[in-house]
């Protein structure tokens, strides 16, 4: 998230977050029943919308814990000194480091070799990577001994999974503060661009934001808000968890950016060092003659006197810029890993902070499995067929396993290719239209007034007109926008493209997806939106034949 | 006897400088980055130093096998800049006017790296012979990777809390299963009472959603027909 994203952010929070939000828990608690049941309730034509939740969620899980089982590969390679991925490894024949890590860095080394294993391309399939495959086991383990007992037991384990985070994040704000250049990353993340609150991006990135950190459209809140009392006050639940969610997300943003500030000051201070050693090297200067301070008046002065061997550097002379450092794409979760892996190398007591971190971002993965899985689960065990046959607990042993073996495709080496085909793809679009859908079910199918009425009983008193306004015009609207933003984007854009991992550059290339994987990206996108027209005709066809065979008889 | 002297000393400089030039074949680069590795401590370049590496190279060349008559005076030094770097080159002790091959004199600085190393209170990378390479040290493994054992250790917790918590709700569905049974056995003559509600018995009811009650109507026709 560039600097100044504070404000789209909180705007977003505003119109869209927290009506969003009141809607979904509303419409969980009166209807007591998960997506699948409420929407059927709302609208026997609707039923497609918990259907499409529930497919969501399920392409969800399958990709977001490949995400903790890499948390526990790093949480268990971090009790080694050094850590595995301060230093680069030695070749064969021990007399320089291996040529891939040399050229990227050692956190890249780690990240694209010993963790990933990755291939050149997503054609390239690859074997199974064994250490991957048993985290992944160990991960599923995990979230399975959580949602086992069902909500009431996975209730008590996020008590757990979602204060830790506050411990560490607490810690590591003490910690990040006191690191030098901190304050650069805090300067960068709190001065507001005006140029970049103009571009649209800035907003529909807030947008998407808060709709994920929320967890709108995943049928994840429905369910849970369909296990509370009826009587609840959901309007003040809403409000209070958008407040403290965004509260967390800015106190985490403030950890993120000390810590990002700290690491672009250490790579430019070493891209300074590079340099000034480069020219003390070539021109064999005297030591600290160059200085930081002094180096671009030298490289003029060195160039007028020198000018041909400065004119053979200079293709190694780079330029060294603090804000490009910060600039660097902070977002994708390969780079979240790699980042936060650099930063912390170059801490103190680095074995500690490494620990601390990589169990914060395995209990907020946890926390967010089980949101998932409780999305797909409560539907099925509402089923009446399912819960009369089987027990919760062959129920969700069957749910995790089905997902893990479908999750060791990203544990291939291609895999990380797959995993952000279905990170890019399975989600953001199909969101966007359940949430319509659902809001414009809610306000105009279902009726604002009967609506009204319904939250009435619930909670004592009728909704302000601050809600009814947000829910029958401004989020519709702003979440149109944002659809047609994204359809043109790609139409302008043309074809798809993915970043792979070039071992012999060291670096990311760009590359056209192949046929197949469009044709899965396609698939994703169109299996979870097509449940909602599907499911209307379907219920339609089947009426119709009902009313001809009644019609028939009678 | 001074033409002489002047002469041969002439000799000497120019085969010095024929020998030990920048770029010469089997001459070396050295850099030194005193600052770097000793901080204030650093010690000046002068020629004392000189004679000291001098002194090193020669003892190298000693220790190796072939050049165990290899004096000081055989060692040449040339080009020393600011830097501090310089170039050297080591004349043949039994043969007048060559050098010694490149490869040897790498492989006995390479032998003997630690010692010229320490004599100057630097490393390897603080000492640099360029177009030397140096053989790094290679990090420690444990012999059983560490990560496997932390592993192991999450794996076996987490899967002896699974067995703990099925076998649990396991015994405790038995249990629930053993009491409406007992009641039934000691109501021989009525029928068996088990508190009936709605026509489902009241233990089984999932308190969470509430029942449907049968007798309205059923679920397709609750909504009038649109």
């Amino acid at each position: 998230m560039p600097g100044g994203f504070l404000i789209p952010y909180l705007i977003m929070l505003i119109v869209e977050g927290m009506p969003l939000l009141f809607l979904e828990l509303a419409v969980g608690q009166h209807m007591r029943q998960g997506s699948i049941g409420a929407w059927k309730t709302i609208s026997p034509y609707l039923s497609g919308v918990g259907v499409a939740s529930v497919v969501v969620s399920f392409f969800l899980s399958m990709y977001y814990n490949v995400i903790n089982a890499w948390a526990f590969w790093y949480l268990f390679h971090s009790f080694q000194n050094p850590l595995p991925w301060a230093a680069c490894p030695l070749n064969s024949n021990h007399t320089a480091y291996i040529e891939e890590c040399e050229k990227a860095s050692s956190t890249q080394y780690f990240w694209y070799r010993k963790t990933l294993n990755i291939s050149p391309s997503i054609e390239e399939n690859g074997s199974i990577q064994w250490e991957q495959a048993v985290c992944l086991i160990l991960a599923w383990l995990t979230v399975y001994l959580c949602i086992l007992r069902g909500t009431e037991s996975t209730g008590k384990v996020v008590y757990l999974t979602a204060s830790l985070p506050y411990l560490v994040l607490l810690i590591y704000l003490i910690k990040a503060l006191t690191l030098h250049g901190a304050v650069n990353g805090l300067v960068y993340m709190f001065t507001p661009k005006l140029e970049q609150l103009a571009n649209p991006k800035a907003w529909i990135n807030a947008a998407t934001q808060i709709f994920f950190s929320l967890g709108l459209g995943f049928g994840s809140l429905i369910a849970f808000a369909s296990y509370n009392e009826p009587n609840n006050n959901c309007e003040r639940h809403a409000i209070i968890v958008s407040l403290i969610n965004s509260t967390t997300s800015v106190f985490a943003s403030i950890v993120t950016f000390s810590i990002y500030g700290f690491k672009a000051t250490f790579n430019y201070e070493n891209c300074l060092n590079k340099v000034i050693l480069l020219l003390t090297n070539a021109f064999d200067l005297e030591e600290g003659f160059l200085t930081a301070d002094n180096l671009n008046h030298m490289k003029e002065q060195l160039m007028a006197n020198y000018p041909n061997e400065y004119v053979k550097l200079l293709p190694q002379i780079k330029n060294c810029s603090l804000e490009a450092e910060l600039d660097t794409a902070v977002q994708g979760t390969g780079l979240a890993f790699i980042v936060y892996s650099e930063a912390i190398k170059n801490m103190e007591v680095s074995q500690l902070y490494s620990v601390l971190y990589f169990f914060m971002l395995l209990m907020l993965g946890i926390g967010s499995m089980l949101g998932n899985t409780a999305a797909i689960l409560t539907p099925l065990t509402d089923s009446k067929f399912l819960s009369t046959h089987l027990p919760k607990e062959v129920i969700s042993g069957i749910v995790c396993f089905i997902n893990c073996i479908v999750g060791l495709t990203f544990t291939m080496k291609a895999g990380n290719y797959w995993f952000d085909i279905f990170n890019d793809y399975a989600a953001t679009l199909s969101l966007l239209l359940i949430v319509l859908v659902e809001t414009i079910a809610v306000c105009y199918v279902y009726g604002l007034r009967r609506f009204e009425k319904d939250l009435h009983l619930m909670i004592g008193h009728k909704p302000s007109w601050y809600w009814k306004i947000m829910w029958a015009f401004a989020s519709p609207l702003l979440i149109i926008s944002l659809f047609i933003f994204y359809i043109t984007d790609y139409i302008l854009t043309g074809t798809l493209q993915y970043q792979a991992w070039d071992a012999t550059q060291g670096q990311l290339v760009t590359k056209d997806y192949p046929s197949y994987a469009l044709a899965v990206i396609g698939l994703l996108v169109a299996s979870s939106i097509m449940c909602i027209p599907l499911a209307a005709l379907a219920i339609f066809i089947k009426r119709r034949l009902k009313r001809e065979h009644r019609s028939i008889i009678a | 006897m001074q033409g002489f002297l002047l002469l041969a000393f002439s000799l000497v400089t120019t085969a010095h400088a024929e020998f030990c030039r920048p770029d010469a074949q089997n001459a070396f680069k050295v850099r030194l980055s005193l600052k770097t590795a000793l901080g204030d401590n650093a010690y000046a370049w002068d020629a004392s130093e000189e004679y000291l590496f001098k002194a090193m190279v020669a003892f190298a060349m000693r220790r190796y096998s072939s050049q165990k008559t290899t004096q000081i005076s055989n060692v040449l030094l040339c080009n020393v800049t600011d830097r501090v770097s310089f170039w050297f080159v080591v004349t043949d002790s039994s043969k007048n006017a060559t050098t010694v091959p490149r490869g040897e004199v790498e492989a006995a600085i390479r032998m003997t790296r630690n010692r010229i190393n320490n004599a100057f209170l630097l490393n390897d990378r603080t000492m640099q012979f360029l177009k030397i390479s140096s053989t790094l040290s290679p990090p420690t493994e444990p012999s059983v990777p560490i990560w496997l054992v932390v592993f192991g250790v999450v794996f076996c917790l987490i899967v002896a809390g699974i067995i703990f918590l099925i076998v649990s709700g396991i015994q405790q569905r038995k249990k629930n299963n053993k009491e409406p049974a007992e009641t039934e056995n000691l109501e021989e003559k009525c029928e068996a009472t088990v508190t009936i509600e709605n026509g489902m018995p009241c233990d089984m009811l999932n308190l969470k959603t509430g029942q449907i009650n049968g007798g309205y109507a059923a679920d397709d026709e609750r909504f009038t027909p649109l």
